[in-house]
């Protein structure tokens, strides 16, 4: 009898060997991917990744892409875009300050292989009317291709402005972003995240805020593709007055695997934090939502309320939902729910019972649910493309699958 | 010889095994308003739910027949199609659906079941103008979600508002009282009786008599664990007031209780 052994190719990442714009960056870029060798990929015995196994990221044999995704900015005023070598002096203050990597070895692994990151400045007290969009594209190349997109977002002191970020692609490929935002005392920033990237896609995307006094982040977060996506959203209440929205919306189908990770980081007093993320899981779709709110001790005053809700529309389809607050603070006022459950009966028998067929019932009131995060969108265009999207996504509309 | 709208023949039906419904007999003709009174746990609420298909009621005998097809057999949209409309003791709220836009798939349904052209937005919104005014319903109610954050009158008169824009042959109003003071009832019931016509059979059921003080029955009948005991005209209402349940539970079943 004769045993064939077979090896399996998986993903193993070399360091980049670039010339580094400054001797900060290349000491930055070194001591990453030395950490992602201590750290290795995750497996289900870290505490973070219990919900979640990389499996089709590490027993791929990802081939770095040519070229990093490409950005798409439209010049707008008020905005300055720059690659990373040309603004070195305002990105090392922050640079993987916001998104750490001591604990991550995804974020590691970015840091010490992008090829080039995007600084985007929003100026001191510019009010930019227009969003700013940020599209991010893996084009189908033939091949398992990597990429590890990096953006640095500077919102200046009093700044106001809203960025779109998409995430979208055909075929397979493994995008590894990271996207780390700093705001200034005052400034006001909407964040509207969209990953729509193909259902043969790997996404692991880590986005760090960090927020001075007075400032106010809103963050919506739509996930609707890749076979596997993580995203791990961190915002720190670093300032007295700072507060932050997130609100986020997942939607699987057949055997997508989502996975969100949101941290909230009270950090000082008098600081305020909105969560509300909607989960609608379909086919054998699994979900993940974990959300942490961390109050500090000195973070007095804190006002926290978290909720999060799913929607079950198969038997096959699975979330795993698990709020974790950690207060060490006394004085404060943090709420959270999570629900987890089916269409609600009676309301679907109250549509019925006024002639509208089960089918479109349903549907009425799974677009209802996914609604109310879908609406919250500030930008008319993404908001219509979201619901375009939902309604091809949610029953009625057949999976399509572009591997 | 005219047809019943609404036959109820020996109906029986339980919930979680238990049986609420002992054999009801009920014939309903067209334009007739019937009340439905009796103490709570009669099985009111369950005849109403039972007759507009409410899924988790089995029925386990008995018959009905509505203008003379099988009704039991029909899915509730069907039965909504063919004009039965409840009005629920608690509306639903649903967050996320505006009414208006709930109300227009509703109507549309029906309309495209009984072969009439689909109402557009504009055509929808002069029905919608026309018909709350008849229940007094505040326009701003209708863009708002599906009963979200509606007072309990607004509730009522949100189903009262329904009722009109479907233009059932049977309304079925269960505990439509209940909750509401007496200027609301008096909003309600006048919408109505608004809607009362010779084309359009009603079933009220409630628990307290003052309702029929606004909604006229031509009869009424009283249900007792599961069976109806007692039927009459509207004189019998202000026996019960006079009296309560306690002196027909204690006689034994009428016999051929309908008229």
């Amino acid at each position: 009898m004769i045993e064939a052994a077979v090896v399996e190719k998986g993903f193993s990442p070399e360091p980049l060997e670039t010339a580094a714009a400054a001797p900060w960056l290349a000491a930055l870029r070194r001591a990453a991917f030395a950490r992602f060798e201590e750290l290795g990929f995750p497996t289900p015995h870290d505490e973070d990744w219990r919900s979640t196994g990389v499996q089709p990221i590490t027993g791929t044999p990802w081939i770095r892409a040519p070229r990093d995704p490409e950005f798409r900015f439209l010049p707008t005023a008020g905005v300055r875009v720059r690659p990373l070598s040309q603004a070195l002096a305002e990105a090392e203050p922050q640079l993987a300050r916001i998104a750490g990597f001591s604990h991550d070895a995804f974020t590691a692994l970015n840091t010490a292989s992008f090829e080039d990151a995007a600084v985007l400045e929003i100026l001191p007290g510019a009010v930019v009317s227009q969003p700013i969009e940020i599209v991010l594209r893996s084009p189908d190349a033939g091949r398992p291709e990597v990429r590890h997109p990096r953006v640095l977002i500077l919102a200046g002191e009093r700044s106001q402005a809203s960025i779109v970020q998409t995430f979208t692609g055909e075929g397979r490929s493994f995008t590894n972003a990271v996207t780390e935002i700093a705001l200034g005392p005052g400034a006001i920033l909407e964040h509207t995240l969209l990953q729509r990237e193909s259902v043969a896609a790997c996404h692991v995307h880590t986005l760090a805020a960090r927020q001075a006094r007075g400032s106010r982040f809103t963050s919506h977060n739509v996930s609707l593709g890749a076979a596997l996506a993580r995203t791990n959203l961190h915002v720190a209440l670093e300032a007295e007055g700072a507060e932050c929205a997130l609100y986020g919306l997942f939607v699987g189908r057949g055997s997508q695997h989502l996975d969100t990770h949101t941290t909230i980081d009270h950090a000082s007093p008098r600081c305020v934090s909105r969560e509300l993320y909607k989960g609608i899981l379909d086919g054998a779709a699994r979900g993940v939502f974990h959300g942490k709110i961390l109050v500090r001790k000195d973070a007095q005053k804190t006002d926290a309320v978290q909720t999060n809700r799913n929607l079950l529309l198969s038997r096959h389809a699975l979330v795993n939902s698990t709020p974790a607050l950690e207060i060490l603070a006394d004085d404060v006022k943090c709420k959270h729910g999570s629900t987890t459950g089916q269409l609600d009966a009676l309301a679907l028998f109250y549509l019925r019972s006024r002639g509208i067929g089960e089918d479109a019932a349903r549907a009425l009131l799974t677009w209802a649910f996914a609604a109310d995060v879908a609406e919250r969108i500030p930008v008319p265009s993404v908001r219509a493309e979201v619901e375009r999207e939902l309604g091809r996504l949610l029953p009625g509309a057949p999976i399509e699958v572009s591997a | 010889m005219k047809e019943a709208l609404l036959q109820v023949t020996d109906l029986h039906a339980s919930i979680a095994g238990r049986e609420i419904l002992r054999g009801v007999d009920l014939t309903v003709n067209a334009g007739e308003v019937h009340a439905v009174m009796g103490p709570n746990g009669s099985g009111k609420s369950t005849l109403a739910h039972v007759l507009a298909g409410r899924p988790g009621y089995e029925v386990t005998a008995g018959k009905v027949l509505y203008k003379g097809q099988d009704l039991l057999a029909m899915t509730p949209e069907l039965r909504a199609r063919e004009g039965v409309f409840l009005a629920f003791q608690y509306p639903v709220e649903i967050p996320g659906v505006s009414n208006v836009y709930f109300l227009k798939a509703a109507v549309n349904a029906v309309r495209k079941h009984r072969g009439l052209p689909e109402y557009d937005a504009m055509e929808f919104l002069a029905l919608v103008k026309q018909k709350a005014k008849l229940v007094e319903i505040d326009e701003d109610l209708v863009k708002r979600p599906v009963n979200e954050g509606f007072s309990g009158g607004e509730k009522k008169r949100n189903e009262i508002f329904q009722m009109a824009l479907l233009e059932p042959s049977l309304a079925i109003l269960d505990e439509t009282d209940s909750g509401l003071d007496i200027d609301a009832l008096r909003v309600v019931a006048g919408g109505v009786n608004q809607l009362r016509s010779p084309e359009r059979s009603m079933l009220v059921v409630t628990h307290y008599q003052r309702l029929l003080n606004y909604i006229v029955p031509d009869f009424l009948h009283v249900l007792i664990d599961g069976r109806i005991a007692r039927s009459g005209g509207k004189e019998l209402a202000l026996e019960l007031e006079d009296k309560g349940y306690a002196w027909l539970e204690k006689e034994p079943p009428a016999v051929a209780a309908a008229r």
